[in-house]
């Protein structure tokens, strides 16, 4: 259903449909003959493909495409606009820290010198690139309160099969592996996921009353085969675990580990440290909290710090220093759980994540903590009338409603959420938490302004009077976009995955 | 504080309006003993032009140019330009995973024209979305062989890539899945056929290997691909060299293809971000690890796309999962998509041959050299290819770097066996100059007195 035709020309909220253009598939616009590149003249004599390789010899060309270079500009140009970007409006989904990806980030990790030097260059070759790791490992060492760290893994889930490494290997090396992991039911799935890849079997934990971790049945779960708690802190509903010390007293006490997913670390840095309040391990994610780009879903970063009697078991190769300064890579690591990928990590969001910081200082990393806080907080205050909010307690850096009121009225948090696209805005997460039935999971991060904010606020609120009044409206959005309601069923009982001719 | 779009009079404002006296309200959450009373110990707030001096000097610290042989798993290519102004569109740069598919179409056709152009280089039916890296592309695909056979052994080349040997070691190490090292013929480089048969059994879930392996060598993949489907075996094809697919056959016999794509222009930047990327055989698409973009019909018969089979991944399946991957490397995908648009049909392949004749007039003209000889025979090679020398590598590594040229990778690190053997790599951008120059220098070998 879409709306009269009149109202298609109306602002609503921050926006006015306007023109987007129609692009085919790349492989449809390729005609034979066309051209986007030149080589230049090869200057050494020419090789015989064919007798070189023999049987090796690829017959038959790659089926690519065919198209001039500024095809192609306008190929790539006119699909970004069909995408939803920071760049263009608050991006509230909970969870993924959808904050500014700073311009100057972008400019320094294309500084020649650093982007074109390859991972194997002579270590003495190295020491710009070295100098960076260093002063980028120091950074996160202070900001997290532990004591050291790997920046090796390639992203958040890839962080948490580090630590999970970790944890593992020195329980070992005390003798026993241990059979299990606990993890509370509001955890990312990763978490699970992660547990059940390193060998462990996952025991879940239900969250208390006010969502956080039930002290009493904790007390109860833990025992001489827990290997490690796996800790949201804030948890996916954006509260502080206040009691986080009873916390870590209870598994050390079983001699069990604890391990923080550090998803939400933009609601602690400067404020508060992991490593002061009980943590032994965590990982961070680079593109969440430190700014480098999603990207459309990568690549991201996930730094794994670790207290020091974790330090002998972290991947190879860690990074050394001499007395004057000179950096290498140490390989020689005999209780190392090994290499987690090729290199030393994704090194270009490393100069990111340090520019970001560089940037901020400490009086700047702070200011952004207290302003994604004070954020959250204004939306919850400007929205709590007319969204449930089933958790009371205090928020951190996002806040969790549900769509209780309205599923009264037959819509559901994703029909809000499609319904906010027509508003100007990208969803918040749908439906995650799963301890919150239709939870409405509202990250704003420290970048919004007030005037974004307010425009949100009236948005939702606008969208709460419409579910009274016109509720269809609200379950058949959104109603301003190029296409709407996917089929998915679709897409999976007959998966089409790729192009044919 | 230039990121922070509030005046301190709007954040008094908006803490009255929550009902706060001052933000300190908002953390008092946070039990007093744990708060954090002092500054961060981290460099002060920097100007952007500092920042830009910063990494400007970090990046100065490598002198002058230097001419590389440096290839072994990331490979200097020429970028075009249009990339990076393609993905620093700030729609593509700041979106985040193609969850809500009405206003991420943009991404979403562009993961389905990039799984396409993998599955058309590889000669398999699909590909996923990316994964991380090579390395743990290839040990994902040996827990998938696992999952499709029911097995729990895998035979591994010694060929494929060290580190990636590594990674899966890492992978394996607390799922009791044990596997076997398979050598490779002295003479030819290439995985010893007779050996790798007496390997596999009836236990076996796959056989990785790497074509062109990690000295360069292209595998006879149809051979091996006998030897593991004879005995229920899937064959995993790791290549991480993704140029060689303009003139080298792709690997069609494979069940499963894991690959590195970060030659098709993705910068070196010291180890990534790079981008991996798993192909395969249709009939084992549910148990692909990562990210899968399907095409289908909105509300009113449009074409659209969205991420699909996601019953698969671990929001959905949790601790059952297939993997616990979530975030994969979409926006250097869309830098290998851009890349191979440009180049397309005809550039890739002219493109390979142009690596193709500077990778073999190198070999040719520094095995010429007196000393100098190529440790394999018998067996093609792209644009790699190993060089032993009479002289330790560190000597003539010396010479070279007078010249500012960093030679071959020296392979005893990986290969104890190797003595003076150094793997080399000539792409289409190393002039015919500097391969004459690096040859005059690798000769000229101190007089013995």
């Amino acid at each position: 259903m879409a709306l009269s035709e009149d109202s298609h020309c109306k602002p609503l909220g921050k926006v006015r449909p306007h023109q987007t253009q129609n692009e085919a598939l790349v492989f449809e616009k390729s005609s034979p003959g066309k051209r986007g590149y030149k080589l230049p003249p090869l200057d050494v004599p020419a090789a015989d493909a064919g007798e070189v390789l023999g049987a090796a010899h690829r017959a038959k060309k790659a089926g690519l495409p065919e198209l001039s270079e500024i095809e192609i500009v306008r190929h790539f140009t006119r699909l970004s606009t069909w995408n939803y970007a920071i760049d263009l409006g608050m991006y509230p989904l909970g969870s993924c820290t959808m904050k500014y990806n700073p311009r100057v980030n972008e400019w320094v990790a294309r500084i020649e010198g650093l982007a074109e030097a390859h991972p194997y260059r002579p270590d003495h070759l190295a020491q710009g690139q070295l100098q960076v790791i260093d002063l980028l490992q120091r950074c996160l060492t202070e900001i997290t309160g532990m004591e050291a760290i790997t920046l090796q893994p390639a992203a958040g889930a890839h962080g948490e099969f580090t630590g999970i490494l970790l944890v593992r290997a020195w329980h070992e090396s005390q003798g026993n592996a241990r059979k299990k992991i606990i993890i509370p039911d509001s955890a990312h799935g990763t978490n699970p996921a992660t547990a059940a890849i390193c060998g462990y079997t996952v025991e879940n934990l239900k969250s208390n009353a006010e969502g956080g971790i039930d002290l009493e049945a904790l007390e109860r779960q833990v025992d001489g085969e827990t290997a490690a708690l796996m800790l949201t802190n804030p948890s996916t509903i954006g509260v502080f675990e206040s009691r986080i010390h009873r916390i870590a007293e209870i598994l050390h006490a079983k001699g069990a580990l604890l391990y923080m997913d550090g998803a939400n670390m933009n609601a602690l840095v400067g404020k508060v440290r992991p490593g002061d309040f009980g943590v032994d391990v965590m990982h961070l994610n680079l593109h969440k909290t430190f700014s480098t780009p999603h990207g459309g879903g990568g690549p991201g970063s996930g730094p794994v710090a670790c207290k020091k009697f974790l330090e002998p078991f972290l991947p190879t190769p860690v990074m050394v220093k001499n007395e004057k300064g000179e950096m290498r890579w140490e390989y020689d690591r005999p209780q190392s759980v090994g290499r987690v990928r090729a290199f030393f990590g994704n090194t270009g969001m490393f100069i990111r994540a340090l520019a970001y910081i560089l940037a901020n200082g400490p009086d700047g990393l702070r200011q952004t903590t207290e302003d994604a806080v004070l954020n959250a907080n204004y939306i919850r205050a400007k929205l709590e009338d007319v969204f449930e909010l089933p958790y009371k307690t205090a928020s951190m850096h996002e806040v969790v409603f549900s769509d209780k009121r309205q599923a009264a009225r037959g819509v559901k948090t994703g029909d809000i959420a499609k319904r906010l696209i027509d508003y100007g805005f990208h969803p918040y997460t749908v439906s995650f938490p799963l301890i919150v039935p239709g939870a409405l999971m509202i990250e704003p991060t420290e970048s919004e302004s007030k005037e974004e904010l307010d425009l949100f606020i009236e948005a939702m609120r606008s969208i709460a009077r419409e579910v009274e009044e016109t509720p269809e409206v609200v379950k058949t959005a959104p109603h301003s976009t190029r296409v709407s309601r996917l089929d998915e069923v679709q897409a999976a009982r007959k998966p089409v995955l790729r192009w044919r001719p | 504080m230039r990121y922070l779009p509030k005046s301190d009079a709007e954040r008094e404002q908006m803490l009255a309006e929550i009902g706060a006296k001052s933000i300190d309200d908002l953390f008092r959450v946070i039990p007093e003993e744990y708060r954090l009373e002092r500054d961060l110990d981290v460099p002060r707030q920097h100007a952007e032009s500092e920042i830009i001096d910063y990494f400007r000097a970090a990046g100065a610290r490598y002198p002058a140019k230097h001419t590389s042989f440096l290839g072994a798993g990331a490979y200097r290519h020429y970028r075009p330009i249009l990339i990076d102004a393609m993905v620093q569109r700030g729609e593509f740069l700041t979106s985040y995973t193609p969850y809500q598919a009405e206003i991420t179409q943009g991404t979403l056709q562009a993961i389905f024209e990039f799984q396409t152009m993998i599955a058309e280089l590889t000669g398999m039916d699909v590909a996923n979305a990316s994964m991380y890296d090579g390395s743990t592309g290839a040990a994902e695909a040996v827990l998938m062989a696992m999952r499709v056979t029911g097995r729990h052994k895998a035979v591994v080349a010694r060929t494929v890539h060290p580190e990636y040997r590594e990674v899966l070691h890492t992978y394996l190490r607390y799922r009791e899945m044990p596997t076997t090292e398979v050598g490779y013929e002295a003479r030819t480089g290439r995985v010893d056929l007779a050996a790798l048969e007496a390997d596999v059994t009836e236990e076996t879930a796959a056989v990785l290997v790497q074509s062109p392996n990690f000295f360069g060598v292209i595998e006879d993949i149809p051979a091996i691909a006998e030897i593991a489907h004879r005995r229920g075996a899937l064959l995993i094809v790791s290549i991480a060299e993704a140029v060689s697919l303009g003139v080298v056959r792709p690997p069609v016999e494979a069940d499963i293809v894991s690959m590195e794509a970060q030659s098709f222009g993705v910068p070196l930047c010291y180890g990534g971000p790079y981008c991996g990327v798993i192909a395969a055989k249709e009939q084992y698409l549910r148990q692909m690890p990562g990210r899968l973009v399907g095409q289908t019909v909105d509300r009113d018969g449009y074409r659209g796309f969205v991420l699909t089979l996601s019953t698969r991944e671990q929001h959905i399946r949790r601790e059952k999962a297939t993997s616990n991957i979530c975030t994969n490397q979409a926006l250097v995908a869309l830098m290998a998509t851009i890349f191979l648009t440009i180049y397309g049909k005809e550039g890739m392949r002219e493109l390979a041959e142009h690596n193709l004749a500077k990778a073999h007039y190198a070999m040719q003209t520094l095995s010429a050299q007196p000393g100098v000889k190529p440790l394999f025979q018998g067996a093609p090679f792209f644009n790699e290819y190993v060089l032993q020398t009479e002289e330790a590598p560190s000597a003539w590594a010396q010479r070279l770097r007078s010249d500012k040229i960093v030679g071959g990778i020296d392979l005893s690190r990986w290969y104890p066996e190797l003595k003076h053997s150094t793997l080399w790599c000539v792409t289409e951008i190393m002039p015919k100059e500097r391969i004459d120059t690096t040859a005059h220098l690798m000769a000229a070998a101190p007089v013995v007195a």
